[in-house]
Parts: C-alpha cells; sequence; structure tokens
C-alpha cells in the first residue's frame, strides 16, 4: 500500500490526545516553522504543489501570499469544517482521530501570514468531532502550543472552535465569513477578495481542514518529498470518500493521481452484487458525472478537468446498473433547491424550477422540450450568481443531461420511469 | 440585560455561564450569535421567541436580527418537537444504500409523515439533507447521536432503545 500521511495515526488507540500525538513528533513541525521567517514557510508550502482539499484546488501557499504583510485591522485564519458536499466525508475524521494535526498544521499556516487567531467553522452536526477538537484545543493551550507566546517563541496564537447550523452554503468562503460573524450565511460579492477584507474587516484566509492537515508533514519532510507523492502540481495524498454500491465503502489515503478504476476496483473491491458500473460521480455531488468508459482518469485536479469534469473533494459516488439517472440527479437538485440561499434570482428560482421539472420527468409527466428548458434554466444560473451555488446545480444537471440524454428521452417517451422503484436491499430478509 | 425574560425562559447557570466564556472568544458579541444560539436550544431543546428575545438581549442586537439568523440555518428549532428527533438522510449516497425504503418503515411503524410528531409527543421524523457520513450510508441522528450503517433491523432496535429509555425515566405515555 502506498505511503500514508494524514490517516497514519487513526488507528492508534487515543489517537486524539496531546501524549500520543507528541510521541510521534507532533508539534515539531510547529517548533521547526517557528524558528524560519514567514515567507520561508510560505516558499516551501508553494514548493509542495498542495492545492486547497476543499474542491477548488487553488494553491495553498499562494494564497497565504495573498495577504498583506502589513495591516492595520488583525488578520485570521478560517478553518472551513462545513464539510457539506454530499458525498464528503474527511474533514471529520481529521477532526475525530487527529484534531492535534488540524491546530498545529493552523498555527503554521497563521504564523505564515501573520494572523493571530483562527476559529474553526465546523458543521453544527458535527457534535463528536467538535467535542474531540475543543478537548485537543484545551490539552494544546494548557501546554503552551496554543495562546500566548507559543513555545516561548514570542508569538501569540488563539484557535476557537465556532459552530455551524446547517447551511450548505456556508462551506462557500465568504458565506462562512458571513456565518462567522453572526449573520445569514449569504455570499458576498468579490472583490474585495478575504485576503484584503475578510473576517470582522480584516485580511483573512479561509482553508480546508485537510489542507491544514498536511501542513506540518511538509515543513517536516520538506517540499520535495511531498510534491513526489503525487503528479506535477498535484502534490501530496489525498482522502477519498467512497459511497453507493462498492463492495467496501470508506474513507481511503491514495496519492494523487491514483486512477478511478484502480480506487473503484482495487481498494474498494468493485461492484457490489456482481453488477455492473453505470456511473460514477467523481469529486462530490456538484462534480459532472463520468460513465465507465472515462475511469481511467487519474484522480487529480488537472486530469479532471481535462475530461470536463471536477476533482472538487475528492467524494466519489458509485452508480450501479440499478440506478435511474433521472431520479440520481433530481435527488440531487432538490437538495441545491433546498441549500440556496435566496440572494440572488437565477439560483434561487432557477434551481428549484430544475427540481420540478426533473420530478415531472421521473414522475413520468415529462413533456417535448423538457431537456432543452432544463440546459436553458442552467444557462441562466451559470455566471449569473455571487456565489457557485446555482453553478454546482447547473453543472451535474448538464453532465447528466450530456451522458445519458437517452435515458432522458425515454423518461418522457414512455411517460414512465424505465428502470422502475428504488431497489429495497432488505426485500428478501 | 433583562431578569425579566431571563426567568421567562430559565436557562440553567451552567448555559448562561458557557454563553459568557463564549462571548469572550470575540472581537465582537453579534459574532457569538450562532454557537449562543445553539448553546440555549441545548438547554431547553428548542428556540421560544422568549430565548431569541433573551439572546437579542444578551449580544446587544436588534430581535429582528435573531429572528432571521434562527430562521436562515435548518438546525435551529423554531417550534417544540418530540422529545426524540429522528433525522434520517435520504441525499444521494444514503439514496443509493436504501435510505427512502427506511424512512418509509419508520413513518409505518411511527404512524407519522416525515417532518410530523407521533400522537403521544415522543417522537418527530424528520428527512435530512447530507450529514457528512456518506461511506457508511444509510445514516441517521438520534437526537443528534450518529447512527450509521442502518438496515430495518437496527432502526427497530433504535425505536426499542428510546421506549425503553423513555419508560425507565417514568414519562412514557
Amino acid at each position: 500500500m502506498a505511503e500514508k500521511v494524514l490517516t497514519a495515526r487513526f488507528e492508534q488507540k487515543d489517537s486524539y490526545r496531546l501524549e500520543g500525538y507528541r510521541a510521534d513528533g507532533g508539534y515539531k513541525a510547529l517548533e521547526k516553522a517557528l524558528g524560519m521567517k514567514p515567507e520561508e514557510v510560505i516558499e516551501e508550502v508553494k514548493k509542495s504543489g498542495l492545492r486547497g482539499r476543499g474542491g477548488a484546488g487553488f494553491p495553498a501557499g499562494v494564497k497565504w501570499s495573498f495577504v498583506p504583510k502589513e495591516s492595520e485591522k488583525p488578520k485570521y485564519l478560517c478553518v472551513n469544517a462545513d464539510e457539506g458536499e454530499p458525498g464528503t466525508f474527511k474533514d471529520r475524521y481529521i477532526m475525530e482521530l487527529d484534531p492535534h494535526a488540524l491546530i498545529e498544521g493552523s498555527a503554521i499556516a497563521a504564523y505564515a501570514f501573520g494572523s493571530h487567531a483562527a476559529y474553526v467553522y465546523v458543521r453544527g452536526e458535527f457534535k463528536l468531532p467538535m467535542k474531540r477538537l475543543e478537548e485537543a484545543l484545551a490539552e494544546a493551550r494548557k501546554a503552551g502550543l496554543i495562546g500566548k507566546n507559543i513555545l516561548d517563541s514570542g508569538y501569540d496564537f488563539e484557535m476557537w472552535v465556532h459552530p455551524g447550523a446547517g447551511a450548505y452554503v456556508c462551506g462557500e468562503e465568504t458565506a462562512l465569513i458571513e456565518s462567522n460573524e453572526g449573520h445569514r450565511g449569504m455570499p458576498r460579492l468579490k472583490p474585495p477578495f478575504p485576503a484584503v477584507v475578510g473576517l470582522f474587516g480584516g485580511p483573512t484566509v479561509v482553508n480546508n481542514v485537510e489542507t491544514l492537515a498536511y501542513v506540518p508533514h511538509i515543513i517536516n519532510r520538506g517540499a520535495d518529498w511531498f510534491a513526489s507523492l503525487g503528479p506535477e502540481k498535484n502534490g501530496g495524498t489525498k482522502l477519498f470518500g467512497v459511497s453507493g454500491h462498492v463492495k467496501k465503502p470508506g474513507l481511503y489515503e491514495l496519492p494523487m493521481g491514483t486512477s478511478l478504476r484502480e480506487i473503484i476496483y482495487d481498494v474498494c473491491g468493485g461492484i457490489r452484487d456482481g453488477k455492473e458500473l453505470k456511473a460514477v460521480i467523481p469529486g462530490g455531488s456538484s462534480t459532472p458525472v463520468l460513465t465507465p468508459d472515462e475511469i481511467d482518469v487519474k484522480m487529480d485536479f488537472d486530469s479532471l478537468a481535462k475530461i470536463g469534469s471536477m476533482f472538487g473533494s475528492g467524494a466519489i459516488i458509485v452508480m450501479d446498473e440499478t440506478t435511474c439517472m433521472v431520479r440520481a440527479i433530481a435527488r440531487l437538485a432538490k437538495f441545491y433547491a433546498h441549500e440556496s440561499c435566496g440572494q440572488c434570482t437565477p439560483c434561487r428560482e432557477g434551481v428549484p424550477w430544475i427540481h420540478k421539472i426533473l420530478e415531472r420527468i421521473e414522475a413520468g409527466g415529462g413533456r417535448e422540450g423538457d431537456i432543452e428548458l432544463l440546459l436553458d434554466i442552467c444557462d441562466n444560473i451559470q455566471g449569473n450568481t455571487i456565489c457557485p451555488l446555482g453553478d454546482a446545480c447547473a453543472m451535474p444537471v448538464r453532465g447528466f443531461i450530456d451522458k445519458f440524454k437517452a435515458e432522458f428521452e425515454k423518461h418522457i417517451k414512455q411517460g414512465k420511469c424505465p428502470i422502475g422503484p428504488i431497489p429495497n436491499p432488505w426485500i428478501n430478509q | 440585560m433583562n431578569d425579566m425574560s431571563e426567568n421567562e425562559i430559565n436557562l440553567q447557570a451552567a448555559t448562561t455561564s458557557a454563553i459568557d466564556e463564549i462571548v469572550s472568544h470575540y472581537p465582537v458579541a453579534e459574532a457569538a450569535l450562532l454557537p449562543v444560539l445553539h448553546k440555549v436550544q441545548d438547554d431547553i431543546g428548542w428556540l421560544p421567541v422568549a430565548a431569541m428575545d433573551w439572546v437579542a438581549e444578551r449580544l446587544d442586537l436588534p430581535r429582528v436580527r435573531v429572528y432571521g439568523v434562527t430562521s436562515f440555518y435548518t438546525m435551529f428549532r423554531r417550534e417544540e418537537l418530540g422529545r426524540h428527533r429522528l433525522e434520517i438522510c435520504t441525499n444521494i449516497s444514503c439514496s443509493l444504500m436504501g435510505a427512502e425504503h427506511l424512512r418509509d418503515h419508520l413513518a409505518r411503524k411511527l404512524g407519522v409523515r416525515p417532518g410530523q410528531t407521533t400522537a403521544d409527543g415522543r417522537i418527530t421524523l424528520i428527512e435530512v439533507e447530507c450529514l457528512g457520513s456518506c461511506g457508511t450510508a444509510p445514516v441517521m441522528l438520534v437526537d443528534d447521536e450518529f447512527h450509521e450503517n442502518l438496515d430495518p433491523q437496527k432502526v427497530d432496535k433504535i425505536l426499542a432503545d428510546l421506549e425503553a429509555l423513555d419508560k425507565e425515566a417514568g414519562k412514557d405515555g
């Protein structure tokens, strides 16, 4: 098996405690970083090729370098632990099983761009991850690893947990900032970008949990080592969350660039019940669907972009031949309609209409022209909203129609779902 | 602070001291709104208007700011639900693993539709969006606790355990 980086400590007893973390060399990277110049830390992370693991894949070191050195207002680090993209379930395990890795990575990041305070925005349903993280923060505070004058370096760094309350849109960085300030989670217009005007008006970096958890390893073992784990410009390993119709769903840490076929058939044991693969969503619900002839793609940011999809959060959703494609995308559209914040008309109105039309087609009431109508609504959403939530619905709708148009047409022509009701896995029990 | 409104909602001392601590984490008090609403809701079970008004006074905010935030986020409950909440996910990964069948199974056993509370006020069944636990689908929150890899037997056991719990607490019926 390939080298484990983030998950190496997951199996240990009490892996979330400070004692074991320090015994394994924990907080050595923070000590090392505090002895470096902040710009050297940024340079090292830039060189490593670490790209944001939340979905957009923006190079982390470059993001930090956008923060102005001098600022009248305090600078902030917002840790994005909102983990709401359907199919994604990785950050919760980092917080549950190795929270000190996140704290150490956050402290190093904050030092690199000159911030003295971080908030971890954790989705409200994650009670256990939040509890573990709070306990780890208390341990770290007591040990002088966060708080005033950390590790006698003269540098102050505080870190707090901020619970969300059930709104997918708050995973978008400016909505997260709004929510962290005590407002409804409505995204802000950019510019100004958070790196210039963010939390409480100060320069702010928003980084995903997984992204930050790699940082101590990069400082300890060097940028070249990290970069060498994956393809060019896609350094490191990745936490892949695999769900749906595979024999062994779950969380797997694999090198960036591992092929989707290898993940489905070797790592996850293939499709369950001897069924055939029909479709795969490669990177969370917002990413365009792939067909079985496309699964030799390498799972990294650039390879997926090249075939017209997205790497996203590395959340792989596998669907076998019993799955109705219209029902699948209708279910996702229902989610986006529920989660639209209502600020921009194209998303607030368009996404619920997409949902209604897809439900109509699935229920047998599809009309001639519905497919064109769906695509027209997508056209009117994409690029016309403040944040990408509307696009996150339109992109997979386009993808499903593009790859499975005949199935949509069959629904409309036959006036019913040709696949039939959702299989009941327990029917013979 | 208005003592009368505080008395009206009867917060425990532990809750108000936890709120004081939370507020100290932020440069401005209003930023603590979400965590403070969570604390109040954890204490009294939901967020009646009196509770929202108390929060508005505590954080020195117009009441409408608190109402607006409370109504935006699905986890804040503006009505009293059953003693127990079953929140079952039917988003894509759970759906692929049969979640709708479990939802219907629960609805039949409880005699309610999703969104409704049983006549005895014990259990509210709620259909929710992705809970971030897709590798162990189907998934359900039972009073905020994750239950994963569900099947009809496990769901039946959850219902039986809740019933036993309520009987023991002498609250049954």
